[in-house]
C-alpha cells in the first residue's frame, strides 16, 4: 500500500476509535457494544518481569491468565451489570476519559470474513471515582478491525497495560 | 489480665476497635508477630515444575525467592543480599542455578553441586584479596524459611520452631482438600494456570481475610453480578447446585483462626444434577467425574467449601471458580492481592477454556464479583481513620453466643450460615499471635496426617 493510502486508512480507523471513545466516555455502553463483531476477542494480558533473554514472554498469552478475556456475550453481561444500579464499584458511575493516539496501520488483508486491518495505538485512560480516587492507566492497544456493511467493527483487541502489579483496586472501565 | 489486644478485638462482646485496621504500631507488631511466625502460602509447585525453576513471591512485606533445586526440593529464601541489602532477584519467574546481586555481585546458589545448602553464598568478587580469610561464606547465605508442601501448595514460615503445617491447619485441612483435590475426589494434583494476578487495594489486609472466611451477610455486595448471570452454566454468578443439596453453614476452628463457608461433613454424594446444558463435551465430562467421585469417596467423610481462609492471609474458593488468593500487607492502609487459578489436568480443552474465562470474569480486579467487594472494603477501611469515630467500635455481633460444635471435626464450631463468629474467632487467633504465644494454643495437637 502506498504511504499516502496507509495514512488515510489510519486516519479513517482513528476516527472510528475516537467515536468509540466518545461512546464510552459518555457512558453509552449499549451503543458501545455495537463497535464489535459477533466473534470479537477482547484480551488484556498480564505483564511480567522477565529476564532480557526471555522478554518475549513478558505478556501472558491466550489460554493463560489475563486481566480480561472476553467475547461479545460477556461484554454484554458487563454492560448489563453496569445498568443494574447496584454494581457498587461503578455506582455512582466513574468519570472516565479515553485518549487514543499513535494510531498506525500494521497490515491490510482480506480473509474469508472480509477485509481486516491490524492497527496499533497508545491509550491513556483517566478515571475519577467518587471524590478523590483517581486511576491513570497507559498502554498499547493492538486492534484488528473488519470492514463490514455497517463500517469498521473491532474483531480482535489486545490491550497491553504498562503495569506489572496493577495500581488500581479494580478494572471496571473498558479499554 | 486481659491483654490490650483482646480489648481491641473483644470477641466476647463482638466489638472490634477500628485502630486495628489503621494503627501503625499495631501494624508493625503484626509484621513481626504474625508474619514472622505463621505459616504463609507462597505458591504452587506447578509454577516451578522444572529443576532450578523459581518464582518470586511474598511473605508479608518481604519478597522471597521460591526455588526448586536440581533434586526437586523446594526452598524459600529472603530476597535480600546479605552484604548490603539489594534484591538479588527482580524477575517474577525464571530458571537459575544462582542469583547474583546487581550491587556488588555476591552470588547465592541453589545447586547442591556448588553449595552445602540452597541459598548459601557462593561467589564473592575479590574474596581472597578483599576479605583475606575473615568472611566465612557458610555464615552469609540468604535467610531461609522453613518450607512444607501440601498437595501442590507451597507454605513457608520464618519461625523454625513453628509446628508442622498439618498441625497448624488442623481439621481445616479437609476444607482445603476440597479445593486442592481433583473434582473426582482423588488427591490428584491440580494444574495451575500460568500467570499471577497482582493488584493493590487501599485497605487493610485483614479485611480481605475477613471477607473470605465466611461473611454470608455481605451477599448484597453481589446483587449486580447475580443479575448479570455470569455463571459457567449461564445462571446466577456461579452454579450452586452442589451446596444446595446440603445445608451450607459457617465453620471456624477454635485456637487456629481458620474458617469457611461450606457444608458440614457428610458421607455420600447427592444425586447427580446435570451442569453445562449447552455444552455436550463439558456435560459428559462432568457426569463422568461425578461417577468417579461416588466411587473414589465411597462412604468416606467429605466436605464442600464455598470460600475459606487460613490464618492469617490466605483464602480459597473450593468450587467455582477454583482459585487461591493471598492478601499481602503493604502498609496499614494498603494490601497487594495475588490470585492464581487451578484446574484438573484431565479437563477437556473445551471445558478448560469455558472455566478459565469464567474464573476471569468472576475474580481478580476485573472480576464482576470481586470488583464490588473491593469498593466496599476500601471505603470501610477509610472509616477506621475517622477522628470522630475513634473509640467507637465496629459491630461484629451477629450470632454471638449461638454456636455448636461440629461432629467429626476437632475444635470446629458451627455458627450458622449468617454469623460473624468466624471473624470473632479470627481475632482471638490474631491476639494469640500478637501476645507472642501462638504455639501454646491447645488446638495445635499433633495430627495423624489429615487430608484423606
Amino acid at each position: 500500500m502506498a504511504h499516502r493510502d496507509r495514512v488515510m486508512l489510519a486516519a479513517d480507523i482513528a476516527e472510528f476509535f475516537y467515536q468509540e471513545a466518545d461512546l464510552l466516555d459518555e457512558r453509552r455502553f449499549e451503543e458501545w457494544l455495537g463497535v464489535f463483531t459477533e466473534d470479537v476477542q477482547y484480551f488484556m494480558p498480564l505483564a511480567r518481569n522477565m529476564r532480557h533473554d526471555e522478554i518475549g514472554a513478558e505478556f501472558t498469552s491466550d489460554k493463560e491468565i489475563a486481566w480480561f478475556e472476553e467475547g461479545l456475550v460477556t461484554l454484554q453481561q458487563r454492560v448489563k451489570q453496569l445498568a443494574t444500579g447496584v454494581h457498587w464499584i461503578e455506582e455512582p458511575l466513574s468519570r472516565v476519559s479515553h485518549l487514543i493516539t499513535n494510531v498506525r496501520v500494521l497490515s491490510d488483508e482480506t480473509c474469508a470474513l472480509g477485509r481486516e486491518v491490524r492497527t496499533s495505538a497508545r491509550i491513556l485512560v483517566y478515571q475519577n471515582r467518587n471524590e478523590t480516587e483517581t486511576v491513570l492507566l497507559a498502554g498499547k492497544r493492538l486492534d484488528t478491525v473488519r470492514d463490514t456493511t455497517d463500517g469498521w467493527r473491532v474483531c480482535r483487541r489486545e490491550v497491553r497495560l504498562d503495569q506489572n502489579v496493577l495500581m488500581a483496586k479494580a478494572l471496571t472501565t473498558f479499554f | 489480665m486481659t491483654s490490650p489486644y483482646r480489648k481491641l478485638a473483644d470477641s466476647s462482646q463482638g466489638l472490634i476497635d477500628r485502630s486495628i485496621f489503621s494503627d501503625e504500631t499495631l501494624y508493625r507488631q503484626e509484621m513481626q508477630q504474625i508474619f514472622g511466625h505463621a505459616w504463609l502460602f507462597v505458591g504452587h509447585v506447578g509454577q516451578i515444575p522444572q529443576p532450578f525453576d523459581y518464582i518470586t513471591s511474598r511473605m508479608g512485606e518481604s519478597s522471597v525467592i521460591v526455588s526448586r533445586d536440581g533434586d526437586g526440593q523446594i526452598h524459600v529464601m529472603l530476597n535480600i543480599c546479605r552484604h548490603r541489602g539489594m534484591k538479588v532477584c527482580r524477575y517474577d519467574s525464571g530458571n537459575a542455578r544462582s542469583f547474583t546481586c546487581p550491587y556488588h555481585a555476591w552470588s547465592y546458589s541453589v545447586d547442591s553441586k556448588l553449595v552445602a545448602r540452597a541459598g548459601d553464598l557462593f561467589g564473592v568478587p575479590g574474596y581472597e584479596e578483599n576479605y583475606a580469610g575473615i568472611l566465612d561464606k557458610s555464615e552469609w547465605g540468604l535467610q531461609r524459611a522453613k518450607v512444607e508442601i501440601y498437595k501442590g501448595t507451597i507454605w513457608a514460615t520464618w519461625d523454625h520452631e513453628a509446628p508442622d503445617l498439618l498441625t497448624y491447619l488442623g481439621d481445616m485441612v479437609h476444607y482445603l482438600d476440597s479445593a486442592l483435590h481433583h473434582r473426582d475426589g482423588s488427591d490428584t494434583e491440580s494444574e495451575v494456570f500460568v500467570g499471577v494476578q497482582k493488584w493493590r487495594v487501599p485497605c487493610n489486609w485483614k479485611i480481605g481475610s475477613e471477607n473470605f472466611m465466611g461473611d454470608y451477610y455481605h451477599d448484597v455486595s453481589h446483587r449486580s453480578v447475580d443479575l448479570a448471570n455470569i455463571g459457567p452454566g449461564g445462571a446466577s454468578r456461579r452454579d450452586n447446585r452442589e451446596t444446595s443439596m446440603h445445608r451450607s453453614t459457617s465453620v471456624c476452628f477454635r485456637g487456629l483462626g481458620h474458617a469457611l463457608v461450606g457444608t458440614l461433613p457428610h458421607f455420600e454424594e447427592p444425586e447427580y444434577l446435570p451442569k453445562y446444558p449447552d455444552n455436550p463435551v463439558a456435560m459428559a465430562y462432568d457426569r463422568e467425574v461425578y461417577e468417579r467421585r461416588v466411587k473414589n469417596l465411597g462412604s468416606g467423610m467429605r466436605v464442600i467449601t464455598q470460600a475459606g481462609a487460613v490464618f492469617p492471609n490466605f483464602a480459597f474458593h473450593g468450587m467455582q471458580p477454583r482459585t487461591l488468593v493471598v492478601f499481602h500487607p503493604v502498609s496499614p492502609d494498603e494490601m497487594e492481592m495475588w490470585r492464581i487459578y487451578l484446574i484438573d489436568s484431565d479437563v477437556p480443552e473445551e471445558l478448560r477454556e469455558l472455566l478459565r474465562r469464567f474464573y476471569l470474569r468472576y475474580s481478580g480486579p476485573a472480576g464482576m464479583t470481586e470488583s464490588d467487594d473491593v469498593e466496599n472494603w476500601v471505603h470501610a477501611h477509610h472509616s477506621s481513620k475517622n477522628p470522630v469515630a475513634q473509640g467507637v467500635p465496629y459491630n461484629y455481633q451477629i450470632g454471638l453466643g449461638r454456636t455448636k460444635p461440629v461432629e467429626g471435626l476437632q475444635d470446629a464450631i458451627d455458627g450458622g450460615l449468617v454469623t460473624e463468629e468466624n471473624v470473632r474467632n479470627f481475632y482471638d487467633r490474631w491476639a494469640d499471635f500478637l501476645e507472642g504465644t501462638p504455639w501454646e494454643s491447645p488446638a495445635l495437637r499433633a495430627t495423624q496426617g489429615g487430608g484423606d
